[in-house]
């Protein structure tokens, strides 16, 4: 129930924030405040068809991207490279949809969305092995995978998936039959953004119910005690969880070819990947909660676009005041733990670190230990 | 060569923790030119004194003189402007660095890394202590960690060298080499204090040996004098011969007349190496019986800590086999980094046992009744059975990992250190579970390094020294002196 509860206050919280803070920064700026606020208003909830073509469509990659990092998150495992796994899903989706018959219809939407897990997945297992086999950090590859990501994008577009003219840097249109079908004729809001809700809460009932889940949420908490107490094949569950988070990504990346852009283009993302880190730090990595975050962000987003064309306030601006409220959000997890953490030192109780779900920004990365291992 | 002041004088020194007074009277002088044994049982204060004497713990009452003028040492850093160094248990290395960047770590000024290079290279040829200053920590084999150590210690002009039971992590060989060379290092002019549990190897090397029981210095002589008896005495003290009879629970069986049916553990020639490839456990034989509980007893670091892990399968042999029962509960030591997940309820954390094995969707409900009635059963005083674990005092955390443990009526039940931390109170309801699983047909291992625990509960006893396991009997005297590697 707590939950529940602050799932809806934080992202508000966290929307209102933003909102004073671009005031603040748009009046330093000198901008109109009203006037561009209210451009900002109307980009994202201006209409029915705005929000549904705008700000839904907007938030349905950041869900995607943002599922994969909480769900690695959660397995204590930071993958930072969700937006090279969006690519490389988005890119093997419109290799298949290209080249794929327009008669297959719906199922060749599928095997496209296929393509784009299954090159997502294979994208995080790079990483994954690399951090199984050489203990190389996470962190560091999966970014280092983003800019290849994005140079092998580059090159599709250049080459292999290059359109016919060969004059544009982008791929050929997929067939209108191989494109994912819209929920609301006349919006671009697409079958990708329920099936984005679906998937959400499918992942949030996954970690609380099921066995798997479990496994995962016990190997990110305690990686030792899970595999003493627990007998957690921890190795395993921490690469399998990586596989899973880029196949998730990758999905994100699928949905929007098919759904929304129709051709592969090297600038597809405007760095969903790396939003996608805040949608589940604003979602305490609650896969649910992230549907509520995802939208603040899609919503903040769409509405920049907007602020951009009509009062002409730079989008940048927006990015600021989304990082700054991230940034607000991570230290008050941090103040509380130490406050919790100073407690507990005046009752005589051991001083530990930060706890909560978003304990894992603090935590000192645990190497493999020598008693580590079991038969 | 007692002749003179003494290099380091500490007189009279108390020490106390909220409650426990870890020294009530210590006094140590060490002299220059000589090898300085400190011996004591687990807790006996050896390393609290020395600590005191490095500046990394203030006395409570008590005077320090070095070269017999009295100091204060605030700091490690006081300690070392005055010559004193010590290498402890726990390296204090930075693994990523080089040897030459590790020694210039602490020092102030300007770093000139090839100096320091030179330095070390120097020190390494004068002292024998052989190291290369490129190699990266990281790569050393712990014998060479523990050389750095020593070296960074003789780069600040140390005199008086603190060594914390040193031979622990070494292979036979590499003590050996350890020991010479604190010789070579004392006939220079060179204080060493010698923190030991190994009789034998004291005497062959130390000049002087002061023991010190509970918190008092009660032998302090030449090491000529003295005999592995007479230190095993002091370290033990009389009168402590024997706490048999004091539990007279009916046990069905006596240790001699076991039979090969109840069996529930039994391992034939089992080894155990470590990470890095050191046998830390020899060719055990053993078993562990139904209805009984088996004492384990051994210092620090004397392969415990293995045989332990080796019985509950959590460990594999390196060679030899082990006979395992399907479930075997383990409680082990460090329960906040073992045994539960902070974070995660009450229920999960019991829940854990089963993490491996289940299937599809976790039966919550139900777990959740079953924890329920774990807190009843076990008196686990909590709120509610989905609250964080971390919520809970360390006894009813204890309580409820020893709950979650027998919970399957497991053959076997391997515990260590069940009580550490634990209130009187809590400390009674985890040796009465004990005693119940036992009673009800159980195979208990436990090992405690409080060696009175052990004995109160252990209807047998095995003692582990270097890795050898063997039985001895159930009496304070003989099992101290087992520890010790002393003639009985």
């Amino acid at each position: 129930m707590r939950t529940i509860v602050r799932s809806i206050t934080e992202p508000l919280l966290a929307g209102v924030l933003s909102i004073g803070m671009l005031s603040l920064m748009l009046t330093l700026s000198g901008y109109p405040v009203t006037e561009s606020l209210g451009a900002l208003w109307r980009g994202a909830f201006g209409s029915w068809t705005i929000l549904a073509s705008g700000t839904l469509v907007r938030a349905t990659p950041l869900l995607f991207a943002g599922l994969a990092v909480a769900l690695a998150f959660r397995a204590g495992l930071l993958n930072i490279g969700a937006e090279g796994q969006l690519l490389m899903g988005a890119s093997a989706a419109t290799a298949v949809a290209i080249t794929l018959p327009a008669s297959l219809g719906i199922a060749g939407v599928l095997l496209a969305l296929v393509a784009g897990v299954v090159a997502g997945g294979a994208w995080a297992a790079v990483a994954g092995v690399l951090r199984q086999r050489f203990g190389v950090l996470e962190v560091i590859s999966t970014i280092m995978l983003n800019v290849v990501a994005l140079n092998v994008t580059g090159l599709l577009v250049r080459g292999p998936l290059q359109e016919a003219t060969r004059t544009f840097p982008q791929s050929a249109m997929i067939d209108a039959a191989l494109r994912l079908p819209k929920l609301v004729p006349g919006t671009r809001l697409h079958a990708g953004v329920a099936l984005a809700v679906v998937t959400a809460l499918s992942l949030a009932w996954f970690l609380r119910a099921t066995a798997p889940g479990f496994r995962l949420r016990m190997t990110g908490a305690n990686p030792r005690a899970a595999a003493s107490a627990g007998k957690i094949d921890v190795a395993r569950v921490s690469l399998l969880t990586f596989i899973a988070s880029g196949a998730l990504a990758g999905l994100g990346g699928a949905v929007e070819v098919t759904g929304v852009t129709y051709a592969l283009y090297e600038n597809l993302s405007p760095g969903y990947g790396y939003t996608a880190i805040a949608v589940a730090l604003l979602a305490r990595l609650n896969p649910a909660a992230a549907i509520g975050s995802a939208l603040v962000f899609g919503a903040l987003e769409a509405g920049a676009s907007a602020m951009q064309r009509d009062a002409q306030v730079p989008a940048g601006m927006v990015g600021v005041v989304e990082a700054c409220v991230i940034l607000m959000l991570v230290a008050s997890e941090w103040v509380g733990a130490r406050v919790r953490q100073g407690r507990s030192l005046n009752r005589g109780g051991t001083p530990r670190a930060p706890s909560g779900d978003t304990a894992i920004l603090f935590a000192s990365t645990d190497g493999p230990h020598p008693d580590g291992a079991h038969p | 060569m007692t002749t003179g002041a003494p290099r380091l004088a500490l007189h009279a020194i108390k020490r106390q923790y909220g409650p426990v007074i870890a020294l009530h009277d210590a006094t140590f002088s060490a002299w220059p030119g000589e090898v300085h044994a400190l011996l004591g049982e687990n807790g006996a204060g050896k390393s609290t004194l020395m600590k005191i004497a490095f500046g990394l713990e203030q006395p409570d009452a008590g005077t320090i003189r070095i070269d017999a003028a009295p100091v204060l040492l605030r700091s490690p850093r006081d300690a070392m402007l005055r010559g004193i160094g010590m290498v402890q248990q726990h390296f204090a290395l930075v693994d990523a660095m080089t040897v030459a960047e590790n020694v210039a770590l602490g020092a102030s000024g300007r770093l000139d890394l090839s100096r320091v290079t030179e330095q070390v290279r120097a020190i390494s040829a004068a002292s024998g202590l052989a190291v290369d200053p490129t190699s990266i920590i990281r790569d050393l084999p712990v014998g060479a960690q523990q050389r750095v150590e020593i070296i960074k210690a003789l780069a600040r002009q140390t005199r008086t060298l603190i060594l914390d039971e040193p031979t622990a992590v070494l292979a036979p060989h590499e003590a050996a080499g350890l020991l010479a060379w604190t010789r070579r290092f004392a006939d220079g002019g060179g204080t060493v204090v010698l923190i030991a549990h190994k009789l034998r190897e004291v005497l062959n090397v130390a000049d002087r040996v002061t023991v010190l029981r509970r918190g008092r210095t009660v032998l302090s002589a030449a090491a000529a004098d003295v005999t592995e008896t007479i230190l095993a005495d002091a370290m033990l003290g009389s009168g402590q011969r024997d706490v048999n009879g004091d539990h007279a629970v009916s046990r069905t069986r006596q240790a001699g007349s076991a039979r090969m049916e109840d069996r529930v553990i039994s391992t034939s020639n089992a080894a155990v190496r470590d990470h890095i490839g050191v046998e830390r456990l020899h060719a055990a034989t053993m078993a562990v019986h139904a209805g009984e509980i088996v004492g384990i007893a051994g210092v620090e670091g004397a392969g415990q800590h293995q045989l332990l892990r080796l019985l509950a399968g959590r460990l594999a042999p390196s060679s030899g086999s082990i006979h395992l029962p399907e479930a075997v509960g383990f409680v082990p030591e460090d329960r906040h980094r073992d045994a539960v997940v902070l974070d995660a309820t009450l229920t999960e954390n019991v829940a854990l046992r089963l993490a491996s094995t289940c299937r599809g969707v976790m039966p919550w409900n139900a777990l959740r009744t079953q924890t329920q009635r774990l807190m009843t059963e076990r008196d686990v005083r909590a709120s509610s059975a989905v609250v964080p674990i971390r919520t809970l005092s360390g006894g009813n955390q204890q309580k409820l990992v020893l709950g979650r443990e027998l919970a399957a009526s497991p053959k076997a039940l391997i515990v260590e250190n069940p009580t550490r931390g634990l209130d009187i109170r809590a400390t009674r309801d985890v040796h009465n579970a004990l005693r119940a699983a036992r009673d009800a047909g159980t195979a208990v291992v436990v090992y405690s390094s409080d060696l009175d625990e052990v004995l109160s509960l252990a209807d047998r006893m095995l003692v582990v020294t270097d890795g050898i396991v063997r039985e001895v009997a159930r009496n304070r005297d003989s099992v101290g002196r087992a520890m010790l590697a002393a003639t009985a």
